[in-house]
């Protein structure tokens, strides 16, 4: 038992792996910044072409968006970080990631903004077009804020699956949590980091995973 | 103040209005009233082109509503107020806000102004005690006086109501009448597709019956529900009230 104790709980261990640890988290924290920045930006914009009635922004847009939610994260990233310099585009491990989690988490976000506007009467927008606002005061007055509020709990999910999705990046190298974890239990010979970085992974998610619960028997009541 | 000529409506290949000549004076109250499917709603959205005309011209105090495109037909559905069936206040804004939003947003007042614009409008339809309540705390008949409001407050030149009252409970409906009235006394013009024909007779100057998308017969109350010359008014009206009242 003791043992047990000593290969997965180890504090001394814990404590000296922390400065690495904490740097991989900060990377972590970085990457989800960036992908979940440029994804729900990315998204929203991928969500208004493909509601478009013009063929031409449509017809990409739902492509793109049907693409790249079939593709596995982890194929996506390993074509960016490996294929593409052969196109002559060196990328640091950082941006490869960013790139490959953006490609998909934007298709991901896309399909949850899609639903949320889809969800707010006709009869909303018509009001506001009836009172003299112009396309995009309407998008953002009164369809936004309505779509976000009826898919919080989905936007949220999404959003928890980012933080989950950036443990991958530890496979092109880049030195996030996951792949700091896993050094320092090479060279201690102890699960410890391991399960230290676990713990941090369940620090930041499980709060969000909460919510999403509150958010979606809240949903249920009414 | 309105003038509609010759307007075609084609919904793909079922044309839903045909040849629609309607001219509304400043001032009036035009009523209009039709089975369902004749496309009176119809016409009312082609008059702030929240439906496209297929063909034909609108003309609003002699500007054409049909010819403006992008921030032009912003500015010119600002001077037409409309007001729908369903009410649809924004359901995420005090009622405060859903007054003010386009006070600030397309007519650019400030937010001082347009909230003073705001208190006055809902005080106007009864219910400046309501103004930090939200839609959904409202009745129905609260939530069209609002609506109501929402487009007084932009000093629209004409309203048009599309059957303002029918999704209301019976004991409701009495209100927004009022409020409608009182406007007509001050001189709003207004175009009102309805089913309350007591309404009409009362406050309607002029009463147009449409029938499978055309204008059937245009008369005073008095000559549209006492005097029908057309045999299809004589049905409508027959049915509506097999009384004869
Ligand atoms: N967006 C649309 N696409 C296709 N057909 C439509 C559309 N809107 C209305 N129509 C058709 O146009 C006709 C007229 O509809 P409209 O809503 O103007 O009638 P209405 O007189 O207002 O009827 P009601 O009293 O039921 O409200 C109907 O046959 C309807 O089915
Ligand atoms: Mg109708």
């Amino acid at each position: 038992m003791s043992n047990f104790i000593d290969l997965f709980f180890n504090l001394d261990i814990m404590g000296q792996a922390w400065p690495l640890l904490f740097k991989g988290l900060i990377i972590t924290l970085k990457l989800c910044a960036v992908v979940i920045g440029l994804g729900v930006v990315g998204g929203l914009l991928l969500a208004l072409g493909a509601l478009s009635p013009r063929r031409w922004l449509k017809w990409p847009a739902v492509g793109f968006i049907d693409l790249f939610r079939a593709l596995p994260p982890l194929v996506l990233l390993i074509f960016v970080y490996s294929g593409l310099p052969f196109a002559g585009l060196d990328l640091s491990p950082f941006m490869a990631v960013v790139i490959a989690f953006f490609l998909n988490n934007s298709a991901y976000f896309a399909e949850v903004f899609r639903a949320g506007i889809q969800s707010v009467p006709k009869g909303q927008t018509e009001a506001a077009r009836a009172t003299g606002l112009g396309a995009a005061q309407t998008l953002i007055q009164v369809v936004l804020p309505q779509a976000v509020r009826n898919v919080l709990p989905d936007l949220l999910s999404n959003t928890v699956e980012v933080v989950k999705l950036t443990s991958l990046a530890s496979v092109v190298s880049l030195s996030e949590l996951l792949y700091s974890a896993n050094m320092a239990r090479s060279v201690t010979y102890n699960s410890s980091p391991l399960v230290l970085a676990a713990l941090i992974y369940l620090a930041i998610l499980w709060p969000l995973v909460r919510l999403i619960s509150r958010y979606q028997r809240g949903i249920a009541v009414h | 103040m309105i003038e509609i000529n010759k307007l075609e409506k084609c919904f793909g290949d079922t044309q839903v209005l045909t040849s629609i000549d309607l001219r509304v004076n400043r001032g009036e109250l035009v009523f209009v009233i039709g089975p369902s499917g004749s496309g009176k709603s119809t016409m009312l959205r082609c008059c702030n082109r929240l439906e496209e005309p297929t063909s034909g011209s609108i003309l609003l105090d002699g500007e054409h509503v049909t010819d403006c495109r992008g921030r032009a037909l912003d500015r010119m559905r600002l001077k037409i107020g409309m007001v729908f069936q369903g009410f649809h206040l924004y359901p995420h804004k005090s009622v405060l806000a859903n007054v003010m939003l386009a006070q600030v947003k397309a007519l650019k007042r400030s937010r001082s102004e347009a909230e003073a614009r705001a208190m006055e409008m809902l005080d106007h339809v009864g219910l400046a005690h309501k103004a930090s309540a939200m839609p959904s705390e409202l009745s129905g008949g609260q939530q069209q006086r609002v609506a109501i409001a929402r487009a007084l407050a932009l000093d629209p030149k004409v309203m048009l109501f599309d059957e303002p009252t029918s999704a209301l409970d019976p004991e409701l409906v009495g209100s927004v009448l009022k409020v409608m009235k009182q406007l007509r006394d001050e001189g709003m013009t207004m175009v009102v597709v309805s089913h309350e024909m007591n309404f009409a007779r009362e406050a309607a100057d002029r009463v147009v019956f449409m029938d499978g998308g055309v204008v059937v017969e245009v008369g005073t109350p008095e000559e549209i529900f006492g005097n029908p010359k057309s045999e299809r008014l004589r049905a409508f009206l027959s049915r509506l009230q097999p009384s004869g009242a």
